[in-house]
């Protein structure tokens, strides 16, 4: 399930629901990420998420289906905040569920890194010393190729 | 007449997120559209042209030589970051 957010949700809650739905799975992997209150020395005041209605979804569920194509995953849940956002606020939470937990580890590894670099978002800090849009770090990318070795990756690069 | 949708820095750079514009025998492409549209506004220009910019027809990526039609959608996209 894709579920682009507009306002604040609740983790907890979301975890919980999911793991009702997962019943059957022997492992659920969570990862949620949060918007920092600090960017270098600088202050963040707050995060603007902006996003391009249905070809963001879109982008997200060719990236859940190459998740699905690499692991044996019974579910998965992506929840992504578009919005303002207050530090400390969950801006991404991705839950995957599979019969044993490598598969869950290492796919909900691989939405996030892809989530990061490929999905449709574009975010901007608002900060003490003023606003910059934020594009991923050189980590990020790296991040993201280590699972490279997938026909839609040889494809792009 | 075309609707441009601008994302992220480069709404920042355009002034706004969207805008229609009337296409006419000079802007057969996006390449046209982006010549055309830098003509008039020096940030949105170089804004417009760096490589990174990717371009999105009717909802599907597009490469900067795609034709471009009066009833399209046109969106310009700057680097994604999500997360």
């Amino acid at each position: 399930m894709i579920n682009i957010a507009s306002a604040p949700f609740d983790p907890g809650a979301e975890l919980s629901a999911f793991e009702k739905k997962a019943s059957g799975a022997g492992a659920v992997v969570s990862f949620i990420g949060k918007v920092r209150a600090t960017a270098g020395e600088d202050t963040v005041k707050a995060l603007y998420l902006e996003h391009y209605p249905g070809v963001t979804e879109r982008s997200i569920g060719e990236i859940e289906s190459e998740a699905r194509q690499r692991w044996a995953i019974d579910d998965a849940h992506i929840i992504h905040r578009v919005g303002e956002l207050q530090p400390g606020e969950p801006i991404v939470m991705v839950c995957v569920a599979s019969a044993h937990r490598r598969e869950a580890f290492e796919a909900a590894d691989f939405l996030m890194d892809y989530l990061k670099t490929k999905a449709m978002f574009w975010k901007k800090e608002v900060r003490e010393g003023g606003e910059a849009w934020i594009e991923p770090r050189k980590e990020d990318y790296k991040d993201a190729a280590r699972w490279r070795g997938s026909a839609r990756d040889d494809e792009e690069e | 007449m075309a609707r441009i949708l601008f994302f992220g820095k480069l709404a920042d750079a355009a002034g706004g997120r969207s805008r229609d514009w009337p296409l006419n025998e000079a802007t057969k492409t996006i390449d046209d559209l982006v010549s055309a549209l830098c003509a008039k506004e020096d940030a949105l220009a170089s804004a417009l042209n760096e490589k990174s910019v990717r371009f999105i027809i009717n909802e599907m990526i597009a490469p900067r030589d795609a034709a471009i039609s009066d009833e399209d959608e046109i969106a310009f996209l700057p680097p994604v970051s999500g997360g």
